[in-house]
């Protein structure tokens, strides 16, 4: 069991390696994934703190959204990455790491922490937007460990979920369907873009269950409040939830190939 | 003569897919150090079979053992003793040939301080040296799969499994390909089981054959055996194969099997 449990970690650190270094290779990637929350902040925000439709007490409506924005790249990307499973299952990738003596729980974990990485960059990104912008946001050391926490958490259990739905779908035009079928309710149904007291009685009973609710309230307490009772609640949350996704996705995962 | 022993034993082993029998009732051994060919039309079940010998797929019935170790339940030892090649492209094209191979050795648990000197030696063995560094997606068909052996290789594997591993490669890739497989029998005496639907070079490489049709064996035996047991002078593999199956060698294969080798064959050509 031990003896397990350090295979499985020494293995997904390998992965998580070589997949980092796969994205040094070409980072070409991180830079089109900027556009995204740069667009969401830079012009979505902006318009409508213009209207001032939603109310937002105590905070600027660009305030009050960029944890949700950070959320929302971060878990776009992730809710993608089971793509890259059936990439590796197109070419032989996959059944070469499935023939070695690998825990299939390490080939899950390793994509996970991957996945987590690209989020870090997103964060990045995000955060120094924001100062651009000039919006006002709590940084300590504390906040920032907090926010790649979470972030890699989060990100974990949305590239879990993911790959997943890669593993029994197995073709890229299925999935990337799945992909654009998912997103979007998840997002919405969620405090990222605007407060959970103005949803309908419904919507707030789905976004309590929405992994991604945890995230942005997790985000913003960092981000904004420095508030952080609730912060060891959400991720408490995520990482149960990101936990109970790994263990069912390494069960899912080797079927990817039949 | 060296006294040989069975390094793969497969004992009446089915896979069934629904309705269909893709591996019906099989059985055959290759003996440690052969070089054992496995050839058959597409769709013949050849890599199925493949599959089930490195664990990826359980069989409905039978079993098989791999240096002794049962493919059902001691998968995990089944995994350390074998190398695979599958018949797709499993380099992984946006690393170098040398993080290629250290992600490998770092896979197998190859000691930390062996591992550099290890994947020198391979690449240095495969007269790659000089392209270690180099992204693997600007290599030549012949060369990634000579990357693919030394990945399935660089544990030192007692069996290397490779499906279909000259299919679309021109022959002088061919050649140098298999004259590296021999080498490399020739250092380890590794056991190499490949599957082909190429009969000529099941008949030119080989120790040993299983001639597959169908679901099942339809002969076992050196290459010379069986083009003898057709009677004619000058008789081809082929000639045997049609001998043993009662059919010509048929054109076979669904569409995705189809895009699979022609995708194959287009990176690797």
């Amino acid at each position: 069991m031990l003896h397990y449990l350090s295979q499985t970690f020494t293995k997904s650190y390998v992965l998580a390696e070589m997949e980092t270094r796969k994205l040094l290779h070409d980072p070409t990637e991180l830079i089109s994934r900027a556009v995204q929350p740069i667009l969401w902040l830079g012009i979505f925000g902006e318009a409508l703190s213009k209207v001032r439709a939603i109310t937002t007490p105590g905070l600027t409506y660009l305030q009050f959204i960029t944890p949700g924005i950070l959320t929302q790249s971060v878990v776009f990307v992730a809710i993608f990455y089971g793509l890259y499973v059936i990439m590796d299952r197109d070419t032989g990738v996959l059944q070469k790491l499935l023939v070695t003596p690998t825990p299939r729980l390490a080939l899950v974990w390793g994509k996970m922490a991957a996945a987590g990485i690209r989020g870090l960059s997103q964060a990045l990104i995000v955060f120094l937007f924001a100062m651009v912008l000039g919006i006002r946001l709590h940084i300590t050391l504390w906040s920032v460990f907090g926010v790649i926490v979470i972030v890699m958490l989060g990100a974990s259990f949305f590239s879990g979920l993911s790959m997943i739905v890669a593993s029994i779908v197995k073709t890229r035009e299925r999935f990337m369907g799945i992909g654009q079928v998912i997103t979007l309710p998840l997002f919405f149904a969620s405090s990222a873009i605007y407060p959970i007291a103005i949803m309908p009685a419904w919507l707030q009973s789905v976004s309590n269950v929405n992994p991604l609710s945890y995230m942005v309230d997790g985000l913003r307490a960092l981000m904004l409040s420095g508030s952080v009772e609730r912060v060891g609640f959400d991720i408490g949350v995520l990482a149960v939830s990101a936990l109970l996704i790994s263990v069912l996705s390494a069960w899912f995962y080797p079927k990817v190939v039949l | 003569m060296r006294e040989t022993s069975a390094i793969i034993q497969v004992d009446r082993l089915v896979k069934q897919f629904g309705d269909l029998a893709a591996v019906d009732d099989v059985s055959f051994t290759v003996e440690a150090g052969e070089i054992f060919a496995f050839p058959g039309p597409n769709g013949a079940g050849k890599s199925t079979t493949i599959k089930m010998l490195i664990t990826l797929l359980a069989p409905t019935s039978g079993t098989a053992t791999v240096d002794g170790h049962d493919i059902k339940r001691q998968a995990a030892e089944v995994r350390r003793a074998i190398g695979y090649v599958p018949q797709i492209i499993s380099v992984d094209g946006t690393l170098t040939a040398y993080e290629n191979l250290m992600l490998m050795a770092r896979l197998y648990d190859i000691p930390r301080a062996e591992r550099k000197d290890r994947i020198r030696e391979m690449l240095l063995f495969l007269n790659l040296e000089g392209h270690s560094d180099a992204l693997v997606r600007t290599f030549s068909g012949g060369m990634i799969r000579k990357m693919e052996v030394g990945q399935a290789m660089l544990h030192r594997p007692k069996a290397l499994l490779l499906d279909e591993p000259t299919t679309g490669l021109d022959p002088v890739a061919r050649q140098n390909v298999w004259e590296h497989l021999f080498d490399l029998r020739g250092r380890f005496n590794t056991t190499i089981f490949f599957s082909t639907h190429n009969m000529e070079e099941a008949d030119e490489v080989s120790d040993r054959v299983a001639v597959m049709n169908r679901g099942k064996i339809a002969a076992t035996g050196t290459a010379e055996e069986l083009k003898a047991k057709t009677g004619k002078p000058d008789a081809t593999l082929e000639d045997a194969f049609i001998f043993f199956t009662g059919n010509l060698l048929q054109e076979t294969g669904n569409f995705r099997e189809i895009r699979k080798a022609r995708q194959t064959q287009q990176r690797l050509g």
